[in-house]
């Protein structure tokens, strides 16, 4: 199967770009591996396909990206309400990170406070509230992870996540934030070196 | 199974950067260290990680840690070619201050602080922050770092051609967005899962 970075950066077999990444041949395999373990998990008990990516498609349009966005609604092709109503809680939750608080002492002077990003009530019902709270976890870990508690896990537990979910909620989210920034970087580089 | 969030014993909170061991309490239940099977050991692949509860509670998915830990290890042990040890590890060091993850930084800046022996150069930028002048090399370095680590991401072509004018090449500008990117994905689980203490014996990354 094609990798994934390499076909949303459009990086050609036997390109220049190809033969440095090559130089990590271990970090490519295994970023593949993880999406390939998040994306056609062994178990679907704690967390759906259908969930993992809506999660990643919401992701992708927080960060602005549409060609990856695309990719991660692709596979919601047959659920077409679930992507409108992930693209309409997307649309709301723009911001500009990294954001948050520091514990309390030297650091506070470098507080930069942003919002906890709630989703509207009619979209939150087209979501469920299990998706939904999700999704609001999502953006803080997204935006603004040094602002993450416990009471922020306690919620995702009383909307019905297991642990064993939501460390595959955090996964999925923070291999995105890796996996989106390694795509865009190539991109620059490959667009630098033409 | 009960599902619950744990507190954390008594412990004194790091309120600054710092390069001091740190240690790092679960906010939820790491696997019990007796419950590890076969498949959990091969997925911390250092064995020495079943004492961390970092690593234990990420093995809850075992496929996803251990390609987690070979892509890790790979971006930032390869000697390969590309960018020096060091230059990688300011790279992660630079994305953790920025996300703000006192935990992350405090290793990746000791590992910078080693390999360079610039150990001011790295203590001005925990105390200073990411506008820290360091060097041409370093501030280009830090600065794409941080580009990169923005949302949305603000990395673009001048990035590429300030590191080019300190002397990297392309599989050293890889490394730099290799090693960047994979702070931003540390990072999130660091911050999210538990919280750094300045009490008690060391953890790792």
């Amino acid at each position: 199967m094609a990798d994934v970075i390499d076909t949303l950066a459009n990086i050609a077999p036997d390109s220049p770009l190809d033969r440095v990444r090559a130089q990590r041949p271990q970090a490519r395999v295994h970023a593949q591996a993880t999406y390939d373990s998040l994306f056609k998990p062994a178990s679907e008990g704690d967390a759906s396909k259908r969930e993992r990516f809506a999660i990643a498609l919401f992701v992708a349009r927080l960060h602005g990206q549409q060609e990856i966005a695309r990719h991660y609604g692709s596979f919601l092709e047959g659920d077409a309400a679930l992507q409108e109503a992930v693209r309409t809680a997307a649309a709301a939750a723009e911001a500009k990170g990294p954001y948050g608080q520091y514990p309390e002492g030297p650091l506070s002077a470098e507080d930069t406070p942003g919002p906890a990003h709630r989703i509207a009530a009619p979209v939150r019902e087209q979501l469920g509230s299990r998706l939904a709270a999700a999704l609001e976890h999502t953006h803080m870990l997204v935006f603004h992870p040094r602002d993450a508690s416990p009471p922020h896990l306690q919620a995702l537990i009383d909307a019905g996540w297991s642990v064993t979910g939501i460390v595959v909620i955090s996964q999925l989210v923070a291999f995105l934030s890796y996996q989106i920034r390694v795509v865009s970087g190539l991109r620059v580089l490959k667009a630098r070196s033409a | 199974m009960s599902d619950k969030v744990l507190t954390p014993p008594e412990h004194v909170e790091p309120v600054v950067f710092t390069r001091d061991q740190l240690d790092w309490l679960p906010w939820l239940e790491p696997m019990a260290e007796q419950d590890l099977s076969a498949r959990h050991m091969a997925a911390l692949v250092d064995a020495a990680r079943a004492k961390s509860p970092y690593f234990r509670l990420l093995a809850r998915d075992p496929e996803v840690l251990e390609a987690r830990t070979r892509t890790d290890k790979d971006i930032f042990y390869n000697p390969e070619a590309g960018l020096p040890r060091a230059e990688r590890e300011l790279a992660a060091a630079a994305t953790s201050r920025f996300n703000g993850c006192i935990y992350c930084a405090s290793v990746h800046a000791r590992f910078a602080a080693t390999y360079s022996k610039r150990v001011e150069d790295v203590d001005r930028l925990l105390a200073k922050g990411v506008d820290a002048d360091l060097d041409a090399r370093w501030n280009a370095i830090v600065a794409a770092s941080v580009a990169l680590t923005s949302t949305p991401i603000a990395f673009g072509p001048e990035h590429i051609d300030r590191l080019r004018e300190v002397g990297l090449d392309d599989a050293a500008i890889v490394d730099v967005i290799n090693a960047a990117s994979f702070f931003n994905w540390a990072n999130r689980l660091m911050l999210s899962l538990g919280e750094p203490s300045a009490t008690g014996a060391a953890a790792s990354r």
